[in-house]
């Protein structure tokens, strides 16, 4: 009925009309703004900061610092909310002027006078580990962390997670060739349209009223509890439509300051809303990484052996960086049978913005270093590089690396998203050909996957309620943050409840109070586990509707069917009552009314999660693993080193496709990301690790007109516990796309290119044969 | 009495007289969602380079961040919510030429305007256009389509308004 | 936005702008002309600009003036890039300006603002240089017209209380043949890692480079190189770069090397373009 369509968005013409409010949006007479006044160092010591003539200025209620403040972090507690005594990256805050207006907190804000004494600045994993670098976090052996989190004091090793399948060294010696390669990219910026945004307020009677750009809204009040001792029973978080997120709105940071700032007011409403600037770089990052693979292979091609070492490049404070850098072990082989891993993923403190998850969570980077690699063993090896990927596709039966064992339902199906881009990219046709003197067309592509690794806990709830025309509401906590799955929800309800989903309308917004809780809106699993509680909420309200009907029918529940409107005898369906005079209860001709208002609850929790052994990895972080198979062609000129990316592919295993243009639109927007990342994204630091491209005018996105042509298609191997057997896909069209390009672009440069963001000038110098040469 | 710089403004927004308090150096962008509840333009970068700002001043894109209130005085403003039912919103809609929806009310107003303007534009002019403006969201592909079903249809009738 | 305070002026006329300025410069006002206004509201919000009083040139008819007929182009100093590009009076500086920020962003950016701005790269410097244009300029003690090469020194060399009124192009000199190019560090929006704008006069190269350095430049050493049919043309391409004004720039858009090869590149492109032969 209406799973399997492409259903306009339920907020689609809020969107086109400028209706659709998001967080910054919701104006409030007498709020108050805040100004962040931030660091311009990357490493100092504080050493007196003076707040008396930006007190003074007109407009300023209050300037907020961090003393007495408890540390935060979602893994391990390692950050200040406001820096105190030192600042660790460039725009960590340092205050907060609280003003009137947002151009009086913005002029107070630079009169406050801050000493800094600078220290020397790390600026990659590799200088953080070298021996003698400085230490970025002197106590990390007193903060509080999670029993899965391994920090190593005396290091800048926040956390370290080891994956030991298999024995390494029977694997390498079973192989005839051992090839290794090395990447690196730096930290670059999720460039979300709607920078983020939080707002507070503490009402007389100590609730504290939090608005947020947020992916999060549930995580808010947990940690307000955890941080600051607040009950979670009084905090109310609201979250509105979310302007794209990508990853970067699932941490806690602004919350938290206008949280502060408000109790600096006496509980006035204050709103805290980052310039571009500031969310670029104050607030937390795509991660970076320098990553070393030695694969070993036999002659054939058959993978036997992995060794991978991840340093990704986590920042000044570990808040959410440690998960990616787990999320990677998790998966850190890619899609390939490998019966032989060692692989050790650290997260490393350095003085760079502090990292947070990036849409796919550690596997587009995990991608690019293993499909690197697998690239680079296939020209030594001399076979054709799709070959060797599809000679070793994971399969149903093998094991992942946390050696999980695969099955037709926990896995997509990888060999025939391998098959399918190869016809689709007609591979054999040519993987290189010149087109004149300096004209150079060249194909390269990418396996991916990706399992989300959540809180073991993770659930999701949904309610239902019913309109007295019938109509049903759906409430879930899932935010709207553009991948549409809100609607995708009421597909769900519409396709379970059999109604047309024209009547089904869907709450947009969060509100922690009433909405229930939806874990966070991340991971590609909000179809997956609201779809699930959205099901279990239809079916709780098709009992409650049989229930009632089943006495105005005077008939056996069991007898009676839900669908078209109508509860009716499933043998007689001329014998019915319309679902609009039951949903609110029903009342008898004489009077008597039975039953009420019907109200469908459900919940979802993720199953048999387990955590990952310390010395192994193994345990069970996710519910399946999402396949994919994509690929670029490149037009490269040789003479001049530019190129343009003439077409790119994805072939995702969906499990089911729950809405064609809405899945299709999600694919390429990943794939558009991971190419705009790959080609022309990173921040740039100077020796004292200052951000030197904080603005979109000097970090470019990809821009109309850029764009290649997309070919997209899903393989659908459904699985078996999914809401219609639909897997998560919001990811997966980015995880390939850095590594395909980079091999294409190998391949037509004729020289390896293993670091991003791949302009010409980076091909120009690998090609010259230089050193780095930057900035 | 202390000085201000703040002045009575009375400027022409979608087709209406409005009257607005604001401080000379304020930007339209600020009047508008500030001054007169007008949200749809959003905030991107405050730099003059995402577009997400983007209204019609005269018929003519302007991003909204970079221009001043009063030099609008005068003028006809037209902001997302001055449109009523135009094509391209439907183009938008039908195309999903959007997800997120924060950079969509830029992307229309530009689109709107390039259509009115060039109902004949080739695909130069309409990059040129529509590199203004930032999608982080869409693959672009979908806008592509939207904006060129529209002009199909303009083309096949010609005497629409 | 701007987050300090400023008034906002709008004379009608060359006369009332200059004594506005006057005044307003006796009153500690610090004032500024104002174009298109996108780099004093923009940079603003860093400190980067500081007034108490802005004087808005878009209402002075001559500053508007677009005279395409007669021997000489008047390009005014506040018309809009978008408008130079749709009227076209010259081309090289349709395509010069055609590649500067975005669209929308060129639709309020003035002529006069891209010149004189804080942002060093004034593009439409380059077309202005090669076609040998006049200024004309307002101030204090009156109206003047110069030379723009006298005048330009890698900014345009204005008095306090002088701003630019209009630029005056010798008509048949832009229509001559003309070359542009402009590479960014990737992509098609964006500032230009190296931009050159070049036309050829009675069979004589002349070439405007911006991006390379800090200051857009046009250099007869270089020009001479690049003329020097003596030599073979790698030969004199070498020497046209190795003659470049200095400092090179190395930041964040790509390194001194890698700029010059570009350059480099995009000389030849030039030679090869607008044809190597003594004659027109």
């Amino acid at each position: 009925m209406a799973v399997g369509k492409s259903i306009i968005r339920k907020e689609a013409w809020d969107k086109v009309t400028g209706r659709a409010k998001y967080t910054n949006d919701f104006k409030e007479q007498g709020m108050l703004h805040a100004s962040l006044v931030t660091s311009p160092y990357a490493h100092a010591r504080i050493l007196s900061l003076e707040a008396r003539r930006a007190l003074a200025a007109p407009g300023v209620h209050a300037v907020v610092t961090g003393e007495g403040l408890p540390l935060t972090g979602e893994d391990m507690r390692d950050r200040p909310p406001i820096a105190v005594d030192k600042v660790r990256y460039y725009g960590e805050v340092v205050a907060v002027v609280v003003a009137d207006t947002l151009a009086q907190a913005e002029q107070a804000a630079r009169l406050v006078r801050v000493v800094y004494e600078p220290l020397p600045a790390i600026g990659s994993p590799r200088e953080a580990l070298k021996e003698g670098a400085p230490l970025l976090h002197e106590h990390l052996d007193r903060y509080e962390k999670n029993k899965t989190t391994y920090p190593e004091p005396g290091t800048n090793v926040a956390h370290r997670t080891k994956i030991r399948k298999g024995n390494i060294e029977q694997g390498f010696a079973e192989s005839d060739v051992i090839v290794e390669t090395s990447v690196s990219f730096a930290p670059s910026d999720h460039a979300a349209m709607e920078t983020r945004c939080a707002t507070a307020e503490i009402w007389p009677d100590g609730t504290i009223h939090i608005s947020a750009s947020s992916q999060s809204p549930f995580m808010i009040k947990k940690l307000l509890h955890t941080y600051f001792g607040e009950e979670t029973g009084n905090i109310i978080v609201h979250t509105p439509l979310v302007g794209g997120a990508y990853g970067g709105k699932a941490p806690v940071q602004l919350e938290l300051l206008a949280y502060l700032a408000s109790k600096a007011v006496g509980g006035r409403k204050v709103s805290v809303w980052n310039n571009r600037e500031c969310d670029m770089v104050t607030s937390p990052v795509h991660i970076g990484l320098e990553a070393t693979v030695k694969i070993g292979a036999t002659k054939d091609g058959l993978l036997k052996a992995m060794e991978i070492v991840f340093l990704f490049d986590g920042g000044a404070y570990s808040d959410k960086a440690i998960d990616v850098s787990r999320a990677a072990a998790v998966d850190c082989t890619g899609p390939y049978r490998v019966d032989h891993v060692w692989c050790d993923s650290l997260c490393v403190y350095t003085n760079r913005p502090y990292a947070t998850p990036f849409r796919s969570f550690g596997h587009c980077e995990q991608a690019f270093a293993i499909e690197r690699a697998i690239d680079e063993l296939a020209k030594t090896l001399q076979l054709d590089p799709w070959e060797v990927r599809r000679k070793n596709a994971i399969r149903p039966g093998h094991t992942t690396p946390t050696q999980v064992r695969l099955t037709k339902s926990n896995v997509g199906n990888m060999p025939a998203c391998l098959d399918r881009l190869r016809e689709l990219m007609r591979w054999d046709e040519w993987q290189c050909v010149e087109l004149d003197a300096y004209t150079v067309r060249a194909k390269g592509i990418s396996g991916g996957w990706k399992t989300s690794t959540i809180d073991t806990d993770a659930s999701s709830g949904v309610i239902l309620t019913f309109n007295s025309d019938g109509s049903v509401n759906v409430i879930s906590g899932v935010v709207e943050i553009g991948t549409g799955t809100k609607t995708v929800l009421a597909q769900i309800v519409a396709e379970r409840l059999k109604m047309d989903v024209d009547q089904v309308h869907v709450k947009m917004d969060i509100d922690t109070q009433t909405t229930p809780e939806h874990w966070k809106t991340v991971a590609s699993r909000g179809t997956f586990m609201a779809g699930r509680a959205a099901l279990a909420a239809a079916d709780d309200a098709i009992r409650q509707l049989k229930d009632i009907a089943s006495c105005v029918l005077r008939s056996s529940p069991d007898d009676l069917e839900v669908g078209f409107g109508r509860v009716f005898l499933r043998d007689d369906p001329a014998i019915f009552i319309p679902v609009k005079d039951i949903a609110y209860g029903y009342k008898f001709p004489n009077g008597n009314a039975i039953g009420g208002q019907v109200i469908g609850r459900g919940h979802y929790i993720l199953r048999r999660l387990t955590p990952l052994d310390p010395k192994t990895g193994a345990g069970q972080p996710g519910p399946e693993w999402g396949v994919c198979a994509e690929g670029v062609e490149v037009e490269f000129n040789r003479r001049d080193y530019t190129y343009r990316i003439v077409k790119a592919y994805a072939v995702i295993d969906a499990g089911n496709v729950l809405n064609p243009k809405a899945a299709l639109g999600q694919a390429m927007g990943a794939m558009s990301m991971g190419l705009s990342f790959a080609s022309r994204e990173g921040f740039l630091f100077d020796h004292e690790q200052r951000v030197l491209n904080s603005q979109l005018r000097t970090y470019r996105p990809i821009r109309f007109g850029e764009h290649p042509e997309y070919i997209v298609e899903f393989i659908e191997t459904p699985q078996i516990d999914a809401p219609y057997g639909a897997r998560g896909i919001g990811e997966h069209g980015l995880i390939g796309m850095p590594a395909a390009l980079a091999n294409a672009l190998s391949l037509a440069a004729g020289v390896p290119l293993n670091e991003l963001p791949l302009v010409p000038e980076l091909i120009w110098r690998r090609q010259k044969g230089g050193s780095h040469g930057s900035v | 009495m202390e000085e201000t710089t703040k002045r009575e403004l009375v400027l022409h927004v979608n087709g209406e007289r409005r009257s607005i308090v604001a401080r000379q150096a304020e930007t339209l962008l600020f009047v508008l969602r500030d001054g007169l509840g007008l949200t749809g333009a959003k905030p991107g970068c405050l730099n003059g380079d995402c577009g997400a700002c983007t209204v019609l001043v005269d018929g003519t894109p302007i991003k909204s961040c970079m221009m001043l209130a009063i030099e609008t005085v005068g003028k006809e403003i037209t902001s997302i919510e001055g449109l009523d039912d135009a094509p391209i919103q439907h183009a938008f809609v039908r195309h999903f030429g959007f997800q997120c929806g924060y950079c969509t009310p830029g992307f229309i107003m530009n689109a709107h305007a390039l259509i009115e303007r060039h109902p004949n534009a080739d695909e130069a002019t309409i990059q040129e256009w529509l590199e203004s403006n930032i999608c982080r969201c869409t693959s672009y592909q979908e806008i592509e389509a939207a904006v060129k079903e529209v002009l199909e249809a303009k083309k096949a009738k010609p005497t629409d308004p | 936005m701007v987050p300090f305070d400023f008034a906002y002026y709008r004379p009608s006329s060359i006369a009332e702008a200059t004594a506005l300025f006057a005044a307003l410069e006796r009153d500690g006002k610090r004032p500024l002309y104002y174009g298109g206004g996108t780099e004093i509201i923009t940079l603003s919000r860093f400190g980067l600009v500081s007034t108490a009083a802005v004087i808005d040139v878009k209402h002075i008819p001559e500053c508007r003036m677009l005279e395409m007929s007669g021997d000489s182009l008047v390009l005014g100093a506040a018309l809009s890039l978008t408008e130079l590009e749709e009227a076209n009076p010259f081309p090289l500086l349709t395509k010069a300006a055609k590649e500067i920020a975005d669209r929308t962003a060129r639709n309020q950016i003035t002529l006069g603002g891209n010149i004189c701005g804080q942002i060093f790269y004034r593009e439409t410097v380059l077309p202005l240089l090669v076609a040998e244009a006049d200024v004309v300029i307002a101030g204090p003690y009156g109206i003047r017209q110069c030379r723009f090469l006298d005048l330009f020194h890698q900014q345009l060399q204005l008095g306090r209380g002088e701003f630019v009124v209009q630029f005056k192009v010798d008509r048949a000199t832009a229509t001559l043949p003309h070359f542009h190019r402009k590479r960014r560090k990737q992509g098609e929006v964006g500032y230009p890692l190296v931009t050159i704008a070049a036309l050829k006069k009675d069979g004589t190269v002349r070439a405007a480079l911006s991006g390379v350095c800090p200051f857009p430049f046009r250099s007869a050493e270089v020009e001479a190189h690049v003329n020097d049919r003596s030599r073979p043309v790698g030969e004199r391409i070498q020497a046209a770069v190795d003659a470049f004004p200095r400092p090179i720039l190395h930041d964040i858009e790509g390194s001194a090397d890698y700029r010059l090869f570009v350059a480099a590149q995009l000389l030849e492109d030039m030679l090869r373009e607008l044809g190597d032969e003594e004659t027109v």
